[in-house]
């Protein structure tokens, strides 16, 4: 794959001395989705604004497409869509004109077939004659997107696309999204939905105090620092872990119904083998086994906090 | 040149111009009817004539510029204002144009509109007066000029004002006052010695005098000084702009 975009050691200080970014290095494969997860202040929008000229940078550089976004910002652009996380729209032209109005600023011709066919793809072919601020919000989140994509772009950024919609029309975003990936748009999207990242990206990036904690694909990232738990759940419950299971920092669970044994799967040895003979020797009896995957929720939270440490 | 870009902008402008008929081109007319009937007819019955011209045709000049510069400064400060209120302005940034592009744009569309109201106007006063134009190829370069460059001043307005009090203030509290006291509706020599000197320091005197000359070729300064007058203000608001644009003031965090 090639990169389309590259972010080499970008860094953005806000008057008053704020440090947004300190230094991001990120490169972005076309075809793919990157999904850039966060806490709020974390960076994440002043990155993607970095990209699209909404923000100047301090230092470093962005390359879209070859073009360098401050020297070649023309060439740059074209090649962007933006949804931004607000609905900034005005709320009292009409859908059509408002898409059409993206389209021109960004250089393009005239192309109602064109136009007809992302309003068709959106489901707001019927509300095309309708004033903005009649739409409902989810329908306003859809022009944003219709307006990102009037100009025909090879790059989508969704800036927090589902920041507070229902679990619906969440649901249909990330349909959107596969569409739109499917037909070779490059999408990349913040979040701090984790299973916003898990659902649908290719990629995930963690970014945290203006910093890039990592870039990984996501089953490796879930793989590599993912952690499993056996539970064993017990015939008859335990008052207390016996002394003989010291060692494998075992959680009494359902009130000593279960213990649970947290393992790391990249271990050369999981210890889980050993364990239940210990735990056979202690004349406690299993009735059952099972084994559960840490989330990329779990992941996340664990990254941000080894940060703050 | 990304022409697509500014045609956008300026459809999109002239756009709102249409659908706020009532509010962008019937209110001015209706008030500058109203001027006629108040100074024209009312107070001008009892004034004969200023420097040989009828004062109902003198004040026409001065009505029209009245409005072209009130209107050139509220179309293109609010032009630009409002996307920046309601943070539509995130798709001009990142728009592949530069600011000239959007200047032209913008200030094209409000200097087009005020130019609109401007020529309805002096139809509007044809009803009222009697009206003949010595120079009109002065007349309307002189329009146009004033059409442009408050545009420009009113552009600043808008990227400068944070609310929309201070989007009115410049305009009611410097602007009006200026145009006023510029001699809309009275030729400057009638002033007192001192008055006229200190009058000559309101920069809408030179502009007033000249599009005054167009008409009836009486000016109470020269007609160069005005065009260098007007000129010089154009070149200031774009070098202010050129400032705004290349340091982001206001617009590009």
């Amino acid at each position: 794959m090639t990169s389309i975009v590259q972010i080499k050691d970008l860094k953005k200080v806000y008057e008053g001395g704020f440090e947004a970014l300190k230094g991001v290095t990120l490169d972005i494969e076309e075809g793919e989705i990157l999904a850039l997860l966060g806490p709020n202040g974390a960076g994440k929008t002043t990155l993607i604004s970095t990209v699209c000229g909404i923000t100047n940078p301090s230092s470093g550089s962005v390359s879209v497409g070859g073009h360098d976004v401050v020297t070649g910002f023309r060439g740059a652009r074209r090649l962007i869509g933006l949804v931004p996380q607000e609905i900034n729209l005005e709320p009292f032209l009409k859908v059509w004109d408002s898409v059409a109005f993206s389209r021109g600023l960004f250089g393009k011709g005239r192309d109602d077939a064109y136009l007809e066919k992302i309003l068709k793809q959106l489901s707001l072919w019927d509300k095309r004659n309708a004033r903005v601020m009649e739409l409902s919000g989810g329908m306003k989140r859809r022009v944003l997107i219709a307006k990102a994509l009037s100009h025909e772009p090879r790059i989508l950024f969704l800036d927090e696309p589902t920041a507070g919609v229902d679990v619906e029309l969440r649901k249909e975003m990330w349909d959107v999204v596969a569409e739109l990936k499917a037909s070779g748009v490059t999408i990349i999207l913040t979040t701090h939905y984790i299973e916003e990242a898990e659902a649908i990206a290719d990629r995930i990036g963690v970014i945290t105090k203006g910093e890039l904690l990592l870039v990984e694909d996501k089953t490796s990232l879930i793989k590599r620092l993912g952690q499993k738990q056996l539970k064993i759940e017990l015939s008859d419950p335990c008052d207390a872990i016996p002394e003989a299971l010291s060692a494998y920092a075992l959680d009494r669970v359902d009130d000593g119904h279960a213990l649970i044994y947290t393992y790391d799967t990249q271990a050369e040895r999981t210890g889980i083998t050993q364990l239940l003979s210990d735990l056979a020797k202690t004349g406690l009896h299993m009735s059952d086994l099972q084994t559960m995957q840490s989330s990329l929720e779990d992941i996340f939270v664990g990254l941000v906090k080894e940060d703050a440490a | 040149m990304n022409l697509s870009a500014v045609w956008a902008i300026y459809y999109s402008e002239m756009a709102r111009f249409f659908r706020t008929l009532a509010q962008s081109f019937i209110s001015p007319v209706i008030s500058t009817s109203l001027y006629f009937v108040v100074f024209g007819s009312a107070i001008g019955s009892r004034i004969d004539q200023v420097e040989g011209v009828s004062y109902g045709a003198f004040i026409v000049p001065g009505l029209i510029m009245l409005s072209v510069m009130t209107q050139s400064l509220s179309n293109a400060s609010f032009g630009i204002y409002f996307p920046k209120f309601i943070g539509t302005i995130y798709e001009l940034l990142s728009a592949p144009i530069n600011y000239f592009e959007i200047v032209l744009g913008y200030v094209g569309a409000a200097a087009t509109k005020s130019l609109f109201i401007g020529l309805v106007i002096l139809g509007t006063a044809s009803f009222f007066v009697d009206l003949q134009i010595q120079h009109p190829i002065w007349m309307l370069a002189f329009l146009v000029m004033t059409c442009i460059s408050f545009a420009l001043f009113g552009f600043i307005i808008g990227i400068w004002a944070q609310n929309f009090e201070q989007l009115q203030l410049i305009p009611l509290l410097v602007v009006t006052p200026l145009v006023f006291l510029g001699g809309s509706f009275y030729s400057i020599s009638m002033l007192p010695a001192a008055w006229q000197t200190i009058a000559m320091a309101n920069p809408v005197v030179y502009l007033i005098s000249g599009f005054r000359w167009s008409f009836f070729g009486l000016a109470d300064v020269p007609v160069a000084v005005s065009l260098m007058a007007i000129g010089g203000f154009m070149v200031l608001c774009l070098g202010l702009i050129w400032w705004i644009f290349r340091t982001g003031w206001r617009i590009r965090s």
